[in-house]
């Protein structure tokens, strides 16, 4: 049984409090100069030792990023951003190998401590595998044994180019290609680390994986590259969450994510994204563009997107599936707080190509302060997607009456057999409700921890349990599981 | 004295709907408020318990010694005063076990006692389900949720049995209900009630008052408490009406 502390909502603690998260982390950065030109691309490149196949990716992408323009379709306002006022690499600086957590940076133990994430206990506890993720490089990896003995590949993506190139070059860039869009040409070339993961056919990964992520030196550029690949029969529950220092400067992350599934392969996804968001008073913040994008190529695959949005101060985001494989399913999940002036515009694309395809879309927006939360999702059928189905349901819920909630769904069906559902609820908590509660003994704030909660229900439950961490702190946990 | 109302003004939107009242309760009492619609009941359930929205203008509620007029409605409920509503809110997502645990944990935390342990929980609430014939799938479902109006009714008693307030007031508890449900209902009352605690039990129909027998009667009629007496005065409402009170105070 879980202690009472624990069982604090803290939907209610990030809609309502300052950011706990706001320090930083002394480690010596070994970075590249300001701004972004060829010539920072192929320092990223040789300071990662990477072969040339890699290098002319990242310079394509880079030329190619050179022809775009920022997008500005989405209801997101912001400062132009001055992509030659970023450092785009940083590391801390590796003095040797290390094999065991004794041999981590005492300094950056203690600031996973401070966030909670304490890796001796999560190996203890949970189980969980984790590539920790600080500043762009990974600085450990644990529980790589029990994967070996599965033949699961889970490491860096630095290491992946290293140790399994063929796999690497055979996946990287064919669910987003970098001119897929502005960001993801920007990430394509300067990416600096991520996860990647393989799980061969037939495997059910016997462990949740995780990676934190952390911004770390300040004006650093986050790229993360992340991919995913699930083999005929595999299964593997992924858990993502982040967390990031106080800073006043805005700071750019422009992460790719890319997931392939064989046939009757499935993968959940779970991120829980706790970026800072800023001041009170809308200064400072991370500004999140991600492009995260699975492919089920195989027939009866499966992709399920489950997110917990609560960070950021600008939230730019729509993980997709493309349901290529005849029978294959793609799930959204999501749920989307924004408080004092962040902006959200998040939402998904199920593209329906395979024959009697699926996909499910549940999204809760929660709009507090003066902040903006949209919905933007797209549900394509095409042609030969014969009996395709999607259900989607927005449901956005307002604190107070100086925020805003939007709902952007689009829709094109080129299938007659296609059934497309779409409902969309926009509430307030009521004062019967608050009052209900507090005539309980429960306080305001709690109350509306509760309702958040209660009203979140639906998503968190999709969340895997096992995460020792920040989906604990997320969850509301409640009795009822425990007991019949 | 547990509760005493003296002089009581209360306005909502600024129009006056108490206007005057003088009410007191003693531990071990049921008191009986009744009288036609639109005559303040519900008003003075709202003061008491500390609603938003209505405005004590004049006069003063004293719970146990002290004047409550400025507590929030939590630190009401949390002293020992509870609500049954006439219509009790429905919150999605949120089950009753929840609920309830974060209800008790809310009042242990204010008298500065430890968080209720999983299993002194779970054998309370097995405990006072039985007490009104609470169904466990209903404990599971989200708060009010889907009930009937009767397992909403039976459900305001559960959370009264959970919480052991010294004082409750049961608003219309009878609406809705059916003669089983509503003997349900009396029979949880009339075994919490001690000589520790009290009720204030306000309906418009005799009938409740034939299984929770009051020890006191007050009609209310424009604000007011107009007339006050033992159990016979709700008889005699019953086979009298209110209209010979209205026309006894319309003058």
């Amino acid at each position: 049984m879980r202690d009472e502390k624990k069982n604090k909502d803290v939907l209610e603690e990030v809609t309502t409090g300052e950011y706990k998260y706001g320090f930083v982390t002394d480690i010596e950065s070994d970075q590249a100069a300001k701004g972004l030109t060829e010539d920072t691309v192929r320092f990223i490149s040789k300071k990662k030792n990477e072969p040339e196949w890699l290098l002319e990716f990242r310079l394509k992408a880079y030329r190619h990023w050179l022809t775009l323009e920022e997008p500005d379709w989405a209801l997101l306002h912001h400062p132009p951003i001055d992509y030659q006022d970023i450092i785009y690499y940083s590391a801390p600086r590796p003095k040797k190998e290390l094999e065991n957590l004794d041999e981590i940076d005492p300094e950056l133990l203690d600031t996973f401590n401070k966030l909670g994430i304490s890796l001796e206990e999560q190996k203890r506890l949970s189980g969980v595998a984790v590539d920790a993720v600080i500043d762009s490089v990974s600085v450990k990896t644990t529980f790589q044994d029990t994967l070996a003995k599965h033949d699961i590949i889970f490491c860096s993506i630095s290491d992946a180019v290293k140790n399994h190139p063929d796999l690497v070059k055979k996946y990287l860039g064919t669910v987003v290609p970098y001119t897929d869009n502005y960001f993801a040409a920007l990430n394509s070339a300067v990416f600096s680390d991520g996860s990647f993961c393989y799980i061969p056919k037939g495997v059910r990964c016997p462990i949740e994986l995780s990676t934190y992520f952390r911004i770390n030196a300040a004006n650093t550029g986050q790229f993360e590259r992340t991919l995913l690949i699930a083999d005929e029969g595999a299964y593997v529950s992924y858990l993502e969450g982040c967390t990031a220092p106080m800073r006043d400067e805005n700071q750019l992350h422009a992460a790719i994510v890319e997931i392939v599934t064989y046939d009757d392969a499935e993968v959940k996804y779970s991120t829980v994204q706790n970026w800072y968001p800023g001041s009170k008073e809308g200064k400072g913040g991370i500004y999140n563009f991600v492009t995260k994008r699975g492919l089920c190529k195989g027939r009866n695959s499966k992709i399920s997107w489950t997110q917990v949005e609560t960070g950021s101060a600008i939230t730019w985001k729509y993980p997709s599936c493309i349901l290529l494989g005849d029978n294959s399913v793609g799930e959204f999940y999501s749920v989307a707080v924004t408080n004092n002036y962040q902006q959200a515009d998040t939402g998904t694309k199920m593209i329906h190509i395979g024959k009697n395809t699926k996909s499910t879309i549940i999204s809760k927006g929660i709009s507090a302060g003066r902040s903006n939360n949209s919905y933007r999702g797209l549900v394509r059928v095409s042609k030969n997607a014969d009996n395709a189905r999607n259900y989607s349901q927005c449901d956005s819920l307002l604190l107070g009456d100086k925020c805003g909630a939007h709902t952007f769904p689009y829709i094109k069906t080129g299938n007659d057999t296609a059934i497309v559902e779409h409902e969309a609820t926009t509430s307030k908590i009521s004062d019967d409700q608050l009052f209900y509660c507090q005539q309980r003994g429960i306080d305001k704030e709690k109350a509306i921890g509760l309702i958040v909660n209660g009203y979140a229900k639906q998503v968190l439950n999709k969340l895997p349990m096992e995460f020792a961490v920040e989906a604990q702190k997320l969850l509301a946990i409640t009795l009822e599981g425990s007991v019949g | 004295m547990l509760l005493n109302i003296k002089n009581l003004h209360v306005s909502i939107d600024g129009k006056e709907i108490i206007k005057g009242l003088n009410f007191s309760v003693n531990k071990g009492e049921i008191h009986a408020i009744m009288g036609p619609n639109g005559t303040g009941k519900s008003t003075l359930a709202a003061a008491i318990t500390g609603r938003e929205g209505y405005e004590i203008t004049q006069g003063e509620i004293i719970f146990k010694g002290q004047v409550i007029n400025d507590w929030s409605p939590d630190k009401r409920a949390n002293e020992g005063v509870f609500l049954s509503f006439q219509y009790p809110i429905e919150i999605p997502g949120v089950s009753m076990t929840n609920f309830m645990r974060t209800a008790l944990n809310a009042r242990r935390e204010y008298r500065k006692l430890p968080p209720v342990s999983a299993g002194d929980f779970l054998r309370k609430m097995e405990e006072k389900k039985k007490l009104v014939d609470i169904q466990s799938k209903l404990t599971n479902r989200s708060v009010n949720e889907g009930f009937s109006g009767g397992e909403k009714k039976k459900n305001e008693i559960f959370q009264m049995a959970m919480l052991e307030p010294e004082l409750a007031i049961l608003d219309e508890t009878d609406s809705g209900l059916d003669i089983d449900a509503l003997k349900v209902v009396a029979n949880g009352v009339n075994q919490l009630k001690s000589g520790e605690n009290a009720f204030i039990v306000i309906t418009h129909y005799q009938r409740l008052l034939e299984y929770i027998v009051p020890d006191f009667v007050h009609v209310m009629y424009d604000g007011r408490i107009v007339k006050s007496g033992g159990k016979g005065l709700a008889l005699e409402l019953e086979e009298r009406g209110y209209e010979w009170i209205k026309e006894q105070f319309d003058d």
